[in-house]
């Protein structure tokens, strides 16, 4: 029983997909289930935060890297090691405050609002807001 | 480029979220396993929805079982089904002797209980799968000893 070969897409783009479309299906149901965006807000951050605290030792793992001796290598280990290994994106650090102990991440392509459109009654929700928590988590650990 | 480990931890948190709530809620633990199957159910109707964009129609059921075992097995769980059995009369068992979702777990007997909640999800991808295949299903899922697990799925022909 012969079919030609499934060609569609790669085994490592489709596992991708699979996470975005699962985070979106997270938050469609956290959204049900409660009232506020706040809420759900807070929900995400606090998943982020038990996620990213057993990321950091993948990351860590993975990456080999050593102590950072200042908060600008952080930002750097952040946006071009660990975002780069697991999310295959590179965000550009920017945005420094005067004390030098606040930065942005500027992310152009986030893979995981792939298919995603907010409509205008939750435009106070952040639907990004589990990468918060994930570094919030990672960071507290080291 | 999303790394497999990131649907591992998403899901394991997935699992403490909806089982935390609503046992705070309402103290019913099969709602959450209704909702994480739901999920499931959702998410697997996407991703054979994007897994089998170009290629051609499956000649019959079996075959998009088989497909269901090889295709989207590895791209999902990056290893292939280890074993299908089926009566010819709408019932198919998939064997996974080294579930993926499982392995994290235990191997052997321990923590068999809790099992069944990180097999909502899975069983809810299949179903999806199927359903936008055009099968109608229900799946059910047991574990005697991790991390092998056996899918039970009836189709429901109308």
């Amino acid at each position: 029983m012969s079919r030609p070969n499934v060609k569609g897409l790669d085994p490592k783009k489709v596992s991708g997909e699979l996470f975005t479309l699962t985070y979106g299906a997270i938050v469609a149901q956290l959204l049900k289930d409660y009232e506020s965006d706040e809420e759900v807000n807070k929900q995400l951050d606090r998943m982020g935060y038990n996620i990213g605290v057993r990321l950091i030792e993948d990351f860590l793992a993975r990456s080999g890297i050593s102590r950072c001796n200042d908060f600008r290598e952080t930002s750097d280990a952040i946006a071009k090691i660990g975002f780069k290994m697991f999310l295959g994106i590179t965000p550009s650090v920017s945005n420094w405050s005067p004390a030098g102990d606040e930065f942005s991440l500027q992310i152009e392509s986030n893979p995981l609002v792939d298919f995603v459109e907010l409509p205008d009654s939750h435009s106070n929700l952040s639907y990004c807001n589990i990468l918060c928590g994930v570094i919030r988590g990672a960071l507290e650990m080291v | 480029m999303a790394d497999e480990v990131l649907f591992d931890y998403l899901h394991m948190e997935m699992i403490h979220e909806f089982f935390n709530e609503n046992y705070k809620k309402e103290g019913k633990s099969e709602e959450s396993m209704t909702t994480l199957e739901l999920l499931g159910f959702r998410v697997g109707q996407c991703v054979i929805e994007r897994l089998t964009k170009d290629s051609p129609r499956f000649k019959d059921e079996l075959d998009a079982m088989k497909f269901t075992c090889k295709d989207f097995w590895m791209s999902v769980y990056k290893k292939q089904i280890d074993n299908l059995r089926t009566n010819h009369q709408g019932v198919y068992v998939l064997q996974d002797n080294k579930f993926r979702l499982l392995t994290n777990l235990s191997s052997g007997k321990q923590y068999v209980e809790a099992a069944p909640r990180f097999l909502a999800f899975p069983c809810g991808l299949i179903r999806g799968a199927l359903s936008n295949l055009g099968i109608t299903s229900v799946v059910t899922a047991e574990v005697a000893i991790m991390p092998a697990c056996k899918f039970q799925i009836q189709i429901q022909r109308v």
